[in-house]
């Protein structure tokens, strides 16, 4: 009948000599295109209905996109909730994290925050207190307020950026730390500037471009 | 096809003990349409605002199967013109709804009960999601006041399907669940089509209401971009008037989004030559000079060289799977991307795109159209393609002394039906034989599994597309052995409402996409692959009412095939096909699509 396949061989045959790195992006032979993985805080305004935060922890879970933390509660409007994510970059860029988010239907709005975004935590940690003044003084340094205190124990509540917890957490481990409890961190854009708010624009339109920020120094 | 019972229609004595005030209630469009339309009376129970809803919709066929918690919901279909599709298995019912779907563009419905009812339809559902299809399931559910215990026949519908439906919603309201539905059905066609869900707890169905459905319309959170930014327009249209060695690429989208005339002009008016992915084969016509017809995997060779070696690539509607893209490294290296789409998130997913369009797909192409002053000079390029045309054209060897080559099969089939016949397939070998060797001409003809590869696709999604289907249009189904087994209870459906379809089972005793990997990849150790205990298909065919046929010589191949078409019915070939056939080209899992095998030497 007819024959079979032919043509050149795979190495007979003519090669591109160009590349793309594993986002996609076509590597320029002169400039290595790298991208630093990046931590960013991500602000979505939901409709407060059932399963939003499932939808939402469920779309990162299928994904593969890394949160860090997520913290979720009402805003000034009824029937709408705040939900803030801290994320990793994930593989196809944070990009694809914000485009996907908005594709659940609860989601009305997302914004990736400006570095300089107000961002705070709150923790709760309880130490041995069997040298109060030395405890209390350590308290004074983070402004932490004492919560509850017993002959053992005192617990306070420290709040702020993620870094200053940190180094709470870190000095009063000298007294012995019984149990802590933290928030995520939650985060509001500075000034009149909108955290996410329903899109004026069209929300398509960031399709068309790529936000690049940097890591939230966290400093403040 | 199959005769309609006449509708019934309420009668006066049935409402004579109700509120006047409801009778009042009369839906303002009913009498407005036609003379012929039958008087409609007003939702009683939430069941019945269920069924109002997707005859709002203009719904005239529904697939699925019975079961405890959706009987309020059957009872309200019982008195209504809607044609309800008993199907064999819920798996095959969201399988003909999906294939519904794709062939009339409408969404395809389907219903089943709770829990066992639910999760059967799950793989359909997940299919219908990869493709993008329009979809609507029903499914019952216990009664509110039992979900969350345990309760006989109780799954967490909407949390099994949340990941593989675009939408899905727990209708707790009897005078919300009629407008619940008619937005799931509004969901499923907008902007980026996809399967959409609405569970209905029994007591919801049951409730009195006299709520009318809203009409569809999708909720507000959801907004779609028609038209794409006027100035990357502007810049993509520059690029492709320079651009030396341009291809269009063609995905799904294409067809969903009714844009094949579009880019079937816009290719032939700046001679640009173009490729399709799976799902948009149908987009182009592959006889046309200019098609390189399918890439990827096992795309032809001429594909895979021109998505190679192109500068400038016009995808439209496609995600750019692993299948098509093979190494994301080495996919069309040189290419500067424009990529439409109406899904912003698919827009640099996998592959960065230098001019992303979002909009769409028939309007972004049209509006490149109108911003494209001069076609690319690309002759030379376009001389290249035709070159690997002929360099690695599609052929078979198929000596008389050896068993049927598959190929032969998919082409003689071909032949004997006309242009417009609907073609669907299950997952393997044949499914891609289905690809290369028939001559795909028009869009929605070409209907299958792409993106989750669900074997036991055919037979259900042969049953939706007749009904979605002009009469004068052949559907065919071309199956494996194993993916025919796997839903071939569905030939009973096919005989009690007289479906003309045609399957062709290539059968090979073999899963033999299997098999032909594990000749290539794992020294031929053909673990579990071997299905030596093939079933006679033509004698299952008969025993369950259908007409069936056996192939097994090259010279009753064209006859056999001409008596199944004829046959008024469904009928069944066995196709007693080369166990040892393989497909090629092929590009190995993550390879570079310009390094194709034509041979398992060269893997
Ligand atoms: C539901 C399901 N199970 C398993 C697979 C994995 N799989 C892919 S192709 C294939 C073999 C298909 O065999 P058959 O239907 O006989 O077609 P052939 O390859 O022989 O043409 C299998 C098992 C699948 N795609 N779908």
């Amino acid at each position: 009948m007819t024959h079979g396949l032919d043509g050149p061989a795979p190495e007979e045959r003519p090669t591109p000599a160009g590349r793309r790195n594993k986002q996609g992006i076509r590597i320029d032979p002169e400039i290595e295109a790298k991208r630093e993985p990046r931590r960013t805080v991500i602000s979505v305004l939901v409709e407060h209905e059932p399963g939003v935060l499932s939808d939402v922890s469920g779309l990162f879970s299928r994904r593969q996109f890394n949160i860090e933390s997520l913290t979720v509660g009402p805003t000034a409007e009824d029937g709408r909730a705040r939900i803030t994510l801290v994320v990793e970059e994930p593989d196809p860029g944070i990009d694809q994290v914000k485009k996907q988010l908005r594709k659940l239907l609860p989601v009305i709005a997302v914004r990736e925050l400006e570095p300089d975004a107000m961002r705070r935590e709150l923790a709760l940690v309880k130490v041995n207190a069997e040298r109060p003044d030395r405890v209390a003084a350590v308290a004074d340094m983070y402004d932490a307020k004492t919560v509850d205190s017993s002959p053992e124990t005192a617990t306070f509540e420290i709040t702020g950026a993620r870094q200053k917890i940190e180094a709470a957490i870190e000095t009063f481990g000298q007294f012995g730390i019984r149990e802590i409890a933290r928030t995520g961190t939650t985060a509001l854009a500075r000034g009149t500037d909108d955290t996410a708010a329903p899109p004026t624009e069209s929300s398509a339109a960031e399709a068309n471009q790529t936000q690049q920020f940097t890591q939230p120094t966290d400093d403040d | 096809m199959s005769e309609r019972a006449a509708p019934v229609t309420a009668t006066e004595e049935q409402y004579d003990d109700q509120d006047p005030a409801r009778d009042a209630r009369e839906p303002a469009d009913t009498t407005a349409e036609t003379e012929s339309e039958p008087e409609r009376h007003p939702v009683t129970t939430g069941a019945e605002a269920v069924v109002r809803a997707l005859e709002n919709a203009g719904v005239e066929h529904a697939f699925g199967v019975q079961g405890g918690a959706i009987m309020p919901v059957y009872d309200a279909l019982y008195d209504s013109e809607i044609h309800h599709v008993t199907m064999a298995h819920e798996q095959g019912a969201s399988h003909a709804a999906d294939a519904y779907g794709i062939v009339s563009g409408e969404p395809g419905i389907c219903l089943a009960t709770s829990g066992p009812g639910a999760t059967n339809l799950v793989t359909g559902l997940a299919d219908a999601d990869m493709d993008s299809d329009p979809v609507v399931a029903l499914t019952g559910q216990v009664p509110t006041e039992f979900v969350g215990n345990d309760a006989f026949q109780e799954t967490d519908t909407t949390g099994v399907t949340t990941p593989v439906t675009k939408d899905n919603t727990f209708s707790s309201e009897p005078d919300r669940v009629g407008t619940d539905v008619s937005e799931a059905f509004a969901l499923a066609r907008e902007g980026r089509p996809g399967p959409t869900l609405v569970d209905l707890p029994k007591d919801v169905t049951n409730a009195e209401t006299d709520r009318e459905p809203d009409e569809p319309a999708v909720p507000r959170t959801y907004e779609v971009q028609e038209r794409a930014d006027p100035e990357t327009v502007d810049a993509a249209a520059g690029r492709i008037e320079n651009a030396q060695r341009p291809i269009m690429l063609l995905g799904g989208g294409v067809i969903k989004g009714e844009a094949s005339e579009a880019c079937r002009e816009f290719a032939t008016e700046h001679e640009i030559p173009v490729v399709t992915t799976m799902p948009g084969i149908g987009s182009f016509p592959e006889d046309h000079e200019l098609s390189m017809e399918m890439a990827g995997m096992h795309g032809t060779g001429y594909a895979n060289m021109a998505i190679t070696h192109c500068d400038t690539m016009i995808a439209v509607g496609t995600r750019f799977d692993d299948r098509l893209t093979g190494g994301i490294e080495t996919f069309a290296p040189d290419a500067e991307i424009i990529h439409v789409d109406i899904d912003p998130a698919e827009i640099s997913k996998n592959i960065r795109a230098d001019y992303p369009l979002v909009g769409d797909a028939g309007t972004v192409v049209s509006q490149l159209a109108e911003a494209v002053d001069a076609s690319p000079k690309a002759t030379k390029w376009r001389a290249q393609c035709q070159q690997w045309k002929s360099d690695y054209s599609m052929a078979y060897d198929a000596p008389e002394d050896e068993p049927i080559k598959p190929q032969f099969v998919v082409e003689a089939l071909d032949e004997a039906t006309s242009d417009r016949a609907v073609v669907t397939t299950g997952v393997g070998q044949h499914q891609m034989w289905a690809c290369q060797y028939w001559t795909y001409t028009e869009p929605r003809t070409w209907v299958s599994s792409h993106g989750l590869g669900t074997m036991g696709y055919g037979l259900p999604a042969a049953i939706g597309a007749r009904f979605a289907a002009d009469d004068d249009q052949e559907v065919v189904c071309i199956d494996g052995d194993g993916s025919f087994l796997m839903t071939l209870q569905g030939l009973s459906v096919a005989v009690r409402e007289n479906l003309d379809i045609t399957v062709a089972v290539l059968n090979n005793e073999y899963i033999g996409m299997v098999r032909q990997w594990q000749d290539a990849f794992f020294d031929g150790r053909h673990s579990a692959s071997d299905y030596g205990w093939m079933p006679e298909f033509d004698k299952l065919a008969e025993a369950f009412g259908a007409a069936g046929f056996r192939i097994d010589d090259y010279d009753e191949v064209a006859d056999t095939i001409d008596d199944a078409l004829a046959y008024d019915g469904p009928s069944v070939i066995d196709v007693h096909i080369d166990p040892q056939a393989n497909v090629y080209p092929m590009v190995p899992s993550g390879g570079d699509n310009g390094q194709f095998a034509l041979t398992e030497d060269q893997l």
